[in-house]
């Protein structure tokens, strides 16, 4: 196992495969179904997107692919995530640690808190490679200079000894990638990496993402509210709403035929550069649900303009729509539905 | 005061306007550098348009847009206001004017007092400005809040009490309170996810028609801009770059940096996005405290380095120039940048909007629902 949870190699059909996973809040409130039997798959060197709005599950996931979930509150109640071969939630947590560094990298949203200010950038990239790659302190801070050349800072030797608050915060989320490429892991999880940069840096970071995942052969998990930057980037979209995947398929069919009646809403509630003349926008109306109780219903269904009595009292299964690999969670888009 | 400003004619009028903020150092605070936040900048916003204001973090728009109403006081340049200078305003002549203009700011959790009622929020524009007293000034807080879209009943809540498009939504009501001709809107929907940000944008806009309202919109979002706006205006570090209708600041950017920031903003088109031309601008953004010499975004120029580095960019500050009708840039080499195609999305048919299907929107019937069934 310890072998298997270092090396390189592949060792399975799919990278990832997520299989029913609940992820579940227990507050004072009551229990929050954050995540409700979520199941998809990855493949070796693919960017997968997850999309939605705040609240729908979209960060919960990606935490508890790598069991961060703040336990308590919070806690996996349910389902399988087996990543590379290896049964993630049955690993000690020991185990979990080298797996951890070596097969997931992380970028979070904020660099200006997920990066230590009383330590050397040099240090904290350092650090994981000697711990997972067993390197020498010398091999490490060259490691640490080429991973900090590698991600655009130039001078990279003397910067080492740099602290996090004497780079601004394009080049602390820089930093942070190379962090997380530290150890070549096989998935990197960038939980929305750009929403705290300006819209220039912002793409010279995915640019950034988009080559260093292709030249390490990385799958990423990319968490963005940003349908721009899941269009740009990915491969496939998960669509989420309220803890489910409401749709789900390769990035073109996503965005040229959406079979879901919220993905609509979506796409019509954005203003977009490339438009003629700026018309009213077609809202979703209403708010999304409570997630303590949510009920047997089509979770969107209070907010749905084509909603019919079925939808009220039985919540549909993820269910083909003609192209291959393409899903969506909706009685109305169904073969012989009313929406066509 | 001063008599209304028909539509069409300048209701702001901002001149070589600078808001400068020293930095303080040593045990006797002297005065050490200044962060040049707003530099020497010029424009109109005509009554009933909205101009909007778009750059990236510490360009100067929301110092531009405080400014504008004398919540900052500027270190040099003149606003008038329907004709009226600000700066030369008396206290009281200043508060009788901020009736006519208002503010709504981006944070819809710290700028709504979490102590007061929503009701108490919204009267108090009314208050100070003596407007109505009693039953009226109730009856006047249930119809703003019907106005905004919220339930008149909600006046004894408290803003915890509600959802951020809803705040957001009382911010826009405790400012059409005064009724205002002048709205300051400063990044009202960045906080805000997407399908409640088309919700609030709406709602700017219905009420912009319905009152003829005059907008300073101002986002970091090009995209939300172009939507809103009758002329948009780009900032960077501290100057105003270029001025337009949004026609000619989206299609014909005649400024290197407008180009650059369009080729940045992502679209949510995977077959656009494949095709697009991109420059993708290296390094960071200089310090307003010490801003690069001549035209400041030579340092980050990409035209610069196409034409050789000429000099005159590294020596010359551009004025903000005639390029074509009713467009504006401060660029040496605007003609230049107008000839390249760089950060331009083209319309055609791979790029029309998509979202909800023709053939769904059809059989769609007003109130249709359960009643189909």
């Amino acid at each position: 196992m310890a072998e298997q949870l270092r090396d390189s190699k592949r060792h399975a059909r799919k990278l990832l495969e997520v299989r029913n996973l609940s992820t579940a809040f227990f507050t004072r409130e009551g229990v929050v179904h954050a995540v409700d039997n979520v199941s998809f798959e990855l493949d070796y060197g693919e960017t997968l997107g997850l999309v939605g709005e705040s609240g729908c599950g979209k960060s919960v996931t990606a935490l508890s692919l790598t069991r961060l979930v703040a336990d308590p509150p919070g806690r996996i109640t349910s389902g399988e995530i087996i990543l590379d071969g290896i049964d993630v939630l049955k690993l000690s947590h020991e185990e979990m640690r080298l797996l951890r560094g070596k097969k997931i990298g992380f970028i979070f949203q904020d660099p200006m808190t997920s990066l230590n200010p009383t330590l050397p950038i040099g240090f904290q990239i350092a650090e994981s490679a000697r711990a997972h790659m067993g390197l020498s302190r010398k091999a490490a801070e060259d490691r640490a200079a080429e991973l900090l050349s590698k991600v655009g800072i130039p001078r990279s030797r003397e910067r080492l000894g740099d602290y996090p608050h004497q780079f601004s915060g394009g080049m602390r989320q820089r930093v942070m990638i190379a962090i997380a490429l530290a150890c070549d892991p096989m998935l990197l999880l960038a939980d929305e990496p750009t929403t705290a940069l300006d819209v220039t840096i912002q793409a010279q970071i995915l640019e950034l993402i988009r080559s260093l995942s292709s030249e390490f052969e990385t799958a990423v998990i990319l968490i963005t509210h940003d349908l721009g930057i899941a269009a740009g980037m990915c491969d496939r979209i998960n669509v989420m709403y309220a803890g489910r995947i409401v749709e789900t398929g390769k990035v073109d069919d996503i965005f040229e035929a959406p079979k879901m009646p919220y993905a609509w809403g979506l796409l019509d509630s954005l203003p977009r550069l490339d438009e003629v003349k700026g018309t009213r926008l077609r809202t979703i109306e209403g708010l999304p649900p409570d997630l303590i109780d949510p009920g047997a219903e089509c979770r969107f269904s209070p907010r749905c303009k084509y909603v019919r009595d079925r939808c009220r009292v039985e919540e549909p299964e993820l269910s083909a729509r003609g192209e291959e690999g393409h899903l969506a969670r909706c009685w109305g888009t169904e073969p012989g539905g009313w929406i066509q | 005061m001063t008599a209304s400003v028909p539509e069409g004619q300048n209701l702001v009028e901002v001149e070589r306007l600078k808001v400068h903020f020293p930095i303080l150092s040593g045990i006797f605070q002297t005065e050490s550098g200044r962060v040049r936040a707003v530099d020497d900048i010029s424009f109109e916003i005509r009554k009933g348009e909205t101009l909007g204001l778009v750059g990236e973090s510490g360009c100067g728009k929301s110092t531009t847009g405080r400014a504008v109403i004398r919540l900052r006081n500027p270190t040099d340049g003149i606003v008038r206001f329907g004709g009226q200078d600000l700066m030369s305003l008396k206290r009281d002549d200043l508060r009788k004017m901020r009736r006519r203009m208002q503010i709504i700011f981006q944070d819809p959790y710290s700028s709504l007092n979490p102590r007061m009622t929503v009701g108490s929020i919204i009267s108090e524009p009314l208050e100070t400005h003596g407007l109505a007293k009693g039953a009226a000034r109730l009856d006047r807080v249930r119809e703003l809040l019907a106005l905004v879209g919220l339930n008149p009943g909600y006046t004894n809540r408290y803003p915890h009490e509600f959802s951020g498009g809803q705040r957001q939504r009382i911010g826009i009501a405790r400012a059409l309170a005064v009724e205002p001709e002048f709205i300051v809107c400063d990044e009202p929907i960045s906080a805000l996810d997407v399908s409640i940000q088309a919700q609030v944008l709406n709602l700017l806009v219905e009420l912009r028609e319905k009152f003829g309202l005059t907008y300073l919109f101002i986002a970091h979002d090009l995209s939300v801009v172009r939507h809103i706006s009758d002329r948009v205006g780009v900032m960077y570090l501290g100057k105003l770059v270029e001025l337009g209708p949004p026609d000619a600041i989206y299609n014909a950017p005649a400024h290197p940096y407008t180009r650059a920031l369009l080729s940045a903003v992502p679209i949510p088109d995977p077959k656009a996005e494949r095709r697009r031309k991109r420059v993708i601008l290296t390094g960071d953004v200089p310090s307003p405290a010490n801003p690069p010499s001549g035209c400041r975004f030579h340092t980050r120029c990409w035209l610069y380095e196409r034409l050789g580095r000429p000099e005159q960019c590294a020596t010359d500050d551009p004025e903000l120039r005639n390029v074509a009708a009713d467009h504006r840039a401060a660029c040496h080499f605007a003609e230049e940048a107008l000839k390249s195609d760089v950060g331009v999305v083209s319309h055609d048919a791979d790029t029309i909007r998509r979202g909800t299907p023709d053939s769904a929107l059809s059989g769609l019937t007003p109130g249709a629902g359960g009643a189909l069934n």
